[in-house]
């Protein structure tokens, strides 16, 4: 499944580890969430970059005592119906400050891919194609937005309150928000 | 969902196959040589569940015609009239049973 | 009412954008119907019997004469020349084509109506008191908060795909119109000892399969705290709401699951930490949005004006739409008019477009422009001078508006049911009609007093017949259409499930069994005073399963 990242689809530079298989040496890895939890200590001394696979329905806060040394978490969405990860991607970044790489997997259509990036997803695992290849029209289409989002992107009010409206200060697109 | 192709098929009288047109949501029947007609006497009919698969499964490939298909109940008059086999086909066929509004 | 700035039209004419360019990628099959579905869902579209239907959201029952006038145009352009206004205070258009929707969508954009959410699993359309900003008795109008929470909520990032849809109303007033004790989140105005205005927070309540009346987890939450609080209730229910099947995912079940207690402190535990953040709501903030709501330049009139009183003693039929249809108004001289959707035997709560254009003009002359929308399918016209009532009156008539039902046994709430629902197991409008012939003659209403009866087609109670004084459900049986009868029920203040009475009847034999009911109340009230609820709660419902089951 292509892999769209700051608008472009990328090869993925992370290498999927499955299960117990062996951790390669200098490779960036993902690894399901047992496994990290099992060897967190060893993993996260690892000096190239460690991500892992959360499920959707376990609390993100587990992960707390690793966060600054984890450099991606993958989020699941089974169905692109379940919204879990939106909380969980929220609560990372807002509650628990992870500046890490936050990335969308499992079922994605590019009608969640301004719901993903406010939420605050850097990749997504895109199902289709066509999608991933439309990724900054499908974010350019809004220019408004009422709530605050991952990214800061100003809410309606605030650019009300700035007289914004009236074509005062700028305020950032969505397609910007891709790069 | 399961695909309306894997669902199990009880047939116990003459069914045909029905769907709603995509562009307009009009109702529609699968005709015998293929294709969809608003017609019910025009409909494919047949009382075997492995003919209503097969009806089924054809009605299925082409999604943007029409959407939803299913086999539904039908009743064959001594005349070879076709009707609808319930309640819910024949407002689907006829249209709603309301009264148009009321003069007042 | 709400006027839109342009942001809030850009964001509308960008979902036109989003869905038109949705519809074309259906229309070539680059959607399937599986991925296509639940953006449509999002936008009030949905399929159904014979045809599309599209369902507008009226933010808190409110609209413009210029809206009402597009509404008209969309129903003769696009539809059948009619709308149907239903218990959440939209409107629905029942014939509507998939390929003509962009245009009509876009339409209903230039004068701010869309669809957004008016399906799906997301938040739903805040609804209100319809006489908010009107009632002598509310202690402030409550639509500037359903407009704060509407914004909020609007293509919220996190909460667009939650487990189920989501409902939220709130009330400002003693009486409650808004019915929030059946809502996913229920939130009353109110006055604590303090004096201080804030919200007591119900949640979990809602119809359906398992119906529920709503808990209160917070008696008082201050204004500020309105946001964070409605997130962190909303983060609550996405994360732990059941996904694995369809008929226990409404947060009620959460709640019913939990426990009222360990819910609150669920929500309590995720609201501390978000509380004091960027959600605290700025006085700025609110006073901003609230100078967004246009209030009429009343003139200063006197009540009953001398006109009126003469009109009233020399008009009998004026008289008793006088009585029946008009309330009080906070601001003297003025009235609050309700214009009944239930003509003697009508489809409830439908209006034609020569009706709609008709309320239009009437809005403009006697209304300030506005008008409203309410839960029990009719509409109102909430500014009206007294003065105005007599030609008002006239107009309304002659237009087949004023049938003097409001609240009374024909002033029926029905859902659409089978003739045009997909989800429907029975019809509903035709055993309204008849029900509404029988009780045709209006003294007989006026005498009964207040009588809601509630009709739903299928068990997701769209009619809301759980809190019908007497409720009628559809169920199936043996490919026959029967109904359930419950009595009882009420959807304010006090909220109460109605009782079923007995085993479910024939579609032919409802209207009978309705008469029965009334012919009991009538035999075992104490006097013309005693309501029927309170005959029901006085008497128990024996009485009346022994009268309608004695020869059944």
């Amino acid at each position: 499944m292509p892999l769209v990242k700051r608008g472009r689809v990328i090869e993925d530079p992370y290498l999927r580890v499955v299960d117990d298989a062996p951790v390669p040496d200098g490779a960036a890895v993902i690894v399901p969430a047992a496994r990290f939890l099992a060897d967190a200590a060893e993993l996260t001394r690892r000096s190239a970059p460690t991500g892992l696979i959360w499920p959707n329905d376990r609390k993100v806060a587990e992960l707390a005592p690793w966060l600054d040394r984890l450099a991606l978490i993958a989020m699941t969405f089974p169905n692109f119906r379940d919204g879990r990860a939106y909380t969980q991607a929220r609560q990372l970044r807002e509650r628990h400050g992870f500046r890490g790489e936050l990335r969308a997997t499992g079922e994605i259509l590019r009608d969640q891919f301004l719901f993903l990036t406010r939420a605050g997803f850097d990749s997504l695992e895109v199902k289709k194609a066509a999608d991933a290849a439309a990724f900054a029209e499908a974010v350019g289409r809004y220019s408004v937005f009422y709530q605050q989002s991952a990214n800061g992107f100003a809410p309606v009010q605030r650019r009300r309150l700035l007289g914004a409206v009236a074509g005062g200060a700028r305020v950032a697109t969505g397609a910007e928000m891709a790069r | 969902m399961t695909s309306p192709l894997q669902q199990k098929l009880k047939v116990t009288g003459p069914v045909v196959v029905t769907a709603n047109r995509l562009a307009d949501g009009a109702v529609v029947y699968w005709r015998a040589d293929g294709g969809w007609t608003t017609r019910l006497e025009d409909a494919a009919v047949t009382t075997a569940a492995a003919a209503a698969r097969e009806l089924l499964a054809a009605a299925s490939i082409d999604q943007t015609s029409a959407v939803g298909a299913y086999v539904a109940p039908v009743k064959v008059a001594a005349n070879g009239q076709v009707q609808p086999g319930n309640l819910r086909e024949a407002i689907r066929s006829t249209g709603p049973t309301v009264e148009t509004r009321m003069t007042f | 009412m709400y006027l839109y700035d342009e942001l809030d039209r850009t964001l509308v004419t960008e979902r036109v954008a989003e869905f038109r360019d949705q519809v074309a990628r259906r229309l070539s099959g680059e959607l399937t119907e599986e991925e296509f579905r639940p953006l449509r869902l999002m936008n009030g579209v949905y399929l159904q019997l014979h045809a599309y239907m599209l369902r507008i959201a009226i933010p808190y029952g409110t609209l413009s004469s210029a809206q009402v006038r597009m509404l008209a145009q969309v129903a003769r352009r696009y539809d059948r020349n009619f709308g149907h206004f239903t218990t959440r205070q939209n409107i629905q258009f029942h014939w509507i084509k998939l390929e003509e929707l962009p245009q009509a969508m876009a339409d209903l954009a230039s004068v701010g109506l869309h669809g957004m959410q008016t399906s799906g699993n997301c938040v739903r359309n805040i609804t209100t008191d319809q006489w908010a900003g009107a009632a002598p008795d509310e202690i402030e109008d409550p639509r500037i908060w359903a407009e704060v929470l509407r914004q909020h909520l609007t293509m919220h990032p996190e909460f667009s795909f939650l487990p189920r849809k989501f409902k939220i109303a709130l009330t400002a007033a003693a009486h409650d119109r808004a019915a929030v004790k059946v809502h996913d989140i229920g939130l009353r105005l109110h006055r604590n000892g303090a004096g201080e205005t804030g919200f007591e927070v119900l949640v979990g309540g809602g119809l359906g399969r398992t119906p529920f009346i709503a808990k209160t987890i917070k008696p008082f939450l201050a204004k500020r705290d309105l946001l964070s609080y409605v997130e962190a209730i909303l983060r609550v229910y996405n994360s732990y709401g059941r996904r694995d099947n369809i008929y226990k995912a409404r947060i009620k079940i959460l709640v019913h699951e939990l426990g009222a207690e360990a819910f609150a402190k669920e929500v309590e535990a995720e609201w501390r930490q978000i509380k004091d953040g960027p959600l605290a709501l700025d006085p700025a903030v609110v006073a901003d949005i609230a100078a967004r709501f246009r209030y009429p330049a009343y003139e200063r009139l006197d009540d009953s004006p001398p006109a009126l009183a003469a009109a009233r003693g020399s008009d009998r039929l004026f008289a008793a739409w006088l009585a029946n249809s008009v309330a009080n108004h906070k601001a003297d001289g003025y009235a609050i008019v309700t214009l009944s959707l239930k003509p003697e035997a009508g489809t409830p709560g439908d209006a034609t477009a020569e009706q709609m254009d008709a309320i239009a003009e009437l809005a403009d002359r006697y209304s300030f422009g506005e008008i409203r929308v309410g839960h029990e399918q009719n509409l109102v016209l909430p500014h009206v001078a007294q003065r105005d009532l007599p030609r008002l009156w006239r107009a309304l008539d002659a237009n087949g508006l004023a049938t003097p039902n409001v609240g009374l046994v024909s002033d029926i709430i029905s859902c659409p049911g089978l003739d045009y629902c997909s989800l429907a197991n029975t019809r509903s409008i035709p055993v309204a009609q008849e029900i509404s012939r029988r009780f045709h003659d209006r003294d007989l209403a006026r005498d009964l007093g207040p009588l809601h009866i509630n009709i739903s087609g299928c068990i997701n109670a769209c009619g809301h017949h759980h809190v019908g004084n007497i409720g009628i459900l559809g169920v199936e049986k043996n490919n026959e259409e029967f109904y359930q009868i419950t009595i009882g029920g009420r959807a304010d203040e006090a909220a109460a499930l109605g009782t079923l009475i007995g085993p479910a009847v024939r579609y032919a034999d409802v209207a009978d069994v309705v008469e029965d009911i009334v012919a009991a109340y009538l035999e075992l009230r104490e006097d013309s005073r005693e309501t029927f609820l309170q005959t029901v709660d006085r008497t128990g419902i024996e009485p009346f399963r022994e009268r309608v089951y004695a020869t059944r």
